[in-house]
């Protein structure tokens, strides 16, 4: 299921980002391609800035260098306009699912639908049972979000997320905190997606077992740069330590295991003063 | 959509409560009821001492409010305050030998101008003056007219 | 050096907040042709703020009206000048408390909500998610909460000051003897439309407007997380008192000279 890509076949072109937060730097001159109609996972341990990554393609956060090419166009020198009618092309699945928790689930599926399209509401009623149908929740319609699990809000925001037939869609953590069965629905949901409506997928995760199984792509990132890319194979038969030791799930190796400090008998016959 | 309307109908209420409020505000606690909306004309009166009349403070006859202090000034030329009365356009015919004079609601309460009608055919029109007034009661005057009375008896 | 080190940086940041916010306020004003159209999130936000807060402002309004009439009535009477109680009573109420107390009220019942509600959205990733939709969330969310405030507000105000003045009424004339007619005749006298209830409106729309601002903002402006979000509502709440009350001193001292 490995498509190669070609490179003129690129979606989403980031060249050379750097990016600081405050004195400290997330991205550090990084170069990330993702090929149209593939699944990219971008994958790296926790605060690596995989989240802030999504928001800066999403065009929420601009970068201090580099530029950032969504089918063809620059996001951050778009106006705001544009921005938005890009954005209309763009699914994004929050880690919390960030549904409007004052709307039921169907509202919250026909919300893009209402705010971007003149659809009649017979129209919109139908396509929203269709996109709940895609998620399988259907029958929970009428359902407020609060009445939702964790695996089944983010389902309904998958389909709120797909409403408009975008062309792409990025995964932010979709699989923390779920139980195996809704990780595996949301894993073969993002897989049937992709493949069905040519859908450029793109997961930020640290999950490696379920994202190896879905990804055609996968880029590592650790303190603000690109360690390794390739697909998931190769990374994790991968010479390199670090990246062996990030999809292996290693205690110990590059990463220590313990946090920088004096050694131990140093520390417990330290003298108090 | 049977929620909507609940919601319209709860803020549908709340925002008539507030303007039935301000109306209230306006009609029962504030002059705004009790302002004559017609117009009215204007009458000087000259007082050695105005005591304590304001702008705004009532003009009767008979007790009847015919209109307010408008404006108050002083004369340099004659040395006397200066009380400029805005009459009701419906109390015209106000005889131009009416009497006025300051008096004093209650014992606390703020000094308005009293009109006393006079008998005379012609009436007081627009900018003219009312010629006979009689002056705010100061105190301390009438306390020391009432000691220098007392002095000339027990002089006698 | 450190606490002139100390200074400079609480006067940067300072400086930075009220840049943020007046910002912030360009951008809901922005929001305001898109929200003629919606009229709808207009609605439900004058629901929340305006209706859920009559209750607390109506019960307020009637105690502080009946303390006013038996204080009032306790210091007049001493003077013979009963009288004049019902122009104390409503001079009070609609130039300073009504405004006033509704003002802390509302910061205390709707502002803190609202800030809560704006936080959770926050951290709720809610409004990253509209803003994903290509949906404004800064036009879609705030500018309704900021426009109900500034309508409701004086609304709130007048019906605390009127219920006030029939608290009043009932300890003066129905308690404590003070005759009816006298109540309301001085009151009518002496309450001035224009100097007096005109000014206390002007000034509750102007604490409308600032409330409301402020709630938005430090809901707006909160770290997203559980804490942030308290946070946020416990300094709505304080940052609301201390504005209304050194406001309403300003806006006392240009109105009434």
């Amino acid at each position: 299921m490995i498509r190669q890509p070609r490179a003129k076949d690129t979606l989403v072109r980031i060249r050379d980002l750097t990016f600081h937060r405050g004195t400290r730097a997330i991205f550090e001159g990084v170069d990330i391609e993702i090929p149209r109609g593939a699944v990219t996972a971008i994958m790296g341990p926790s605060g690596s800035g995989k989240t802030t990554l999504l928001k800066l393609i999403g065009g929420q956060l601009t970068p201090d260098a580099g530029r950032i090419e969504v089918d063809g166009q620059d996001v951050h020198a778009l106006s705001t306009r544009d921005l938005y009618r890009l954005r209309m092309r763009m699914g994004m699945l929050f880690q919390s699912g960030a549904l409007l928790t004052d709307l039921s689930v169907f509202d919250n599926v026909a919300y893009p639908l209402r705010e971007h399209t003149r659809l009649t509401p017979s129209m919109i009623r139908k396509l929203v049972l269709l996109k709940l149908e895609a998620v399988g929740l259907r029958g929970a319609h009428q359902l407020m979000p609060s009445e939702l699990s964790g695996g089944m809000a983010r389902r309904v925001a998958l389909a709120r997320a797909i409403a408009l037939d975008p062309m792409m869609i990025m995964y932010d953590e979709p699989f923390t905190g779920q139980d195996p069965i809704s990780m595996g629905v949301l894993v073969q949901l993002i897989r049937r997606l992709n493949d069905a409506a040519r859908i450029t997928s793109v997961i930020v995760s640290h999950d490696v077992a379920e994202t190896s199984q879905i990804a055609d792509l996968i880029y590592v990132i650790s303190n603000g740069r690109v360690i390794e890319s390739g697909p998931p194979q190769t990374l994790h038969d991968s010479g390199g330590e670090w990246t062996r030791q990030f999809m292996q799930g290693l205690a110990d190796g590059p990463v220590p295991f313990h946090y920088p400090a004096p050694e131990l008998a140093l520390d417990l016959f330290r003298r108090l003063v | 959509m049977s929620k909507m309307r609940q919601i319209e109908i709860l803020v549908g209420a709340f925002m008539a409560a507030g303007f039935v409020a301000l109306f209230f505000l306006a009609m029962q606690v504030s002059n705004l009821g009790t302002v004559n909306t017609g117009g009215s004309y204007k009458v000087l009166a000259r007082f050695d001492n105005i005591g304590g009349l304001k702008v705004k403070s009532p003009v009767t006859m008979a007790g009847v409010e015919v209109g307010r202090v408008v404006d108050i000034y002083y004369d340099r030329k004659d040395f006397r305050a200066v009380a400029v009365l805005g009459i009701y356009s419906q109390y015209d015919g106000i005889p131009d030998d009416t009497f006025a004079k300051i008096l004093t609601a209650g014992l606390l309460g703020e000094q308005y101008v009293g009109l006393d009608p006079g008998g005379s055919d012609q009436v007081l029109g627009d900018g003219s003056e009312i010629p006979i007034t009689q002056s705010a009661l100061v105190l301390e005057e009438i306390i020391g007219q009432f000691i220098y009375g007392k002095a000339q008896e027990g002089a006698n | 050096m450190e606490w002139l080190a100390t200074l400079g940086r609480r006067g940067l940041s300072l400086s930075a907040r009220l840049g943020r916010a007046s910002l912030l306020m360009l951008a809901m004003l922005r929001g305001l042709p898109a929200l003629l159209r919606r009229p709808r999130l207009l609605l439900e936000q004058l629901l929340s703020v305006g209706v859920l807060t009559v209750l607390i402002v109506a019960v307020s309004g009637i105690f502080v009206g009946m303390v006013l009439g038996l204080q009032g009535h306790y210091i007049l009477s001493r003077f013979g000048a009963e009288a004049t109680l019902g122009v104390m009573v409503a001079a009070s109420l609609v130039r300073e408390l009504g405004p006033v107390v509704t003002a802390l009220l509302y910061a205390g019942r709707a502002g803190s909500a609202m800030s809560a509600e704006i936080g959770l959205m926050k951290a709720t990733e809610q409004l990253s998610g509209l803003e994903m939709m290509a949906v404004n969330p800064e036009h879609r969310v705030l500018t309704p909460r900021l426009i109900a405030g500034i309508i409701s507000m004086p609304l709130l105000a007048a019906m605390f000051s009127v219920l006030g003045v029939y608290g009043g009424w009932f300890v003066g004339v129905g308690l404590l003897g003070v005759d009816e007619g006298t109540y309301w005749a001085q009151m009518q006298s002496q309450i001035d439309w224009n100097d007096d209830v005109l000014n206390g409106v002007i000034k509750s729309v102007v604490f409308g407007v600032v409330c409301t601002w402020i709630a938005i903002f430090q809901g707006y402006e909160c770290v997203p997380t559980s804490e942030g979000v308290s946070r946020a509502t416990t300094r709505t709440v304080v940052h609301s008192s201390l504005a209304v009350l050194g406001l309403d001193f300003v806006l006392t001292a240009m109105m009434f000279d």
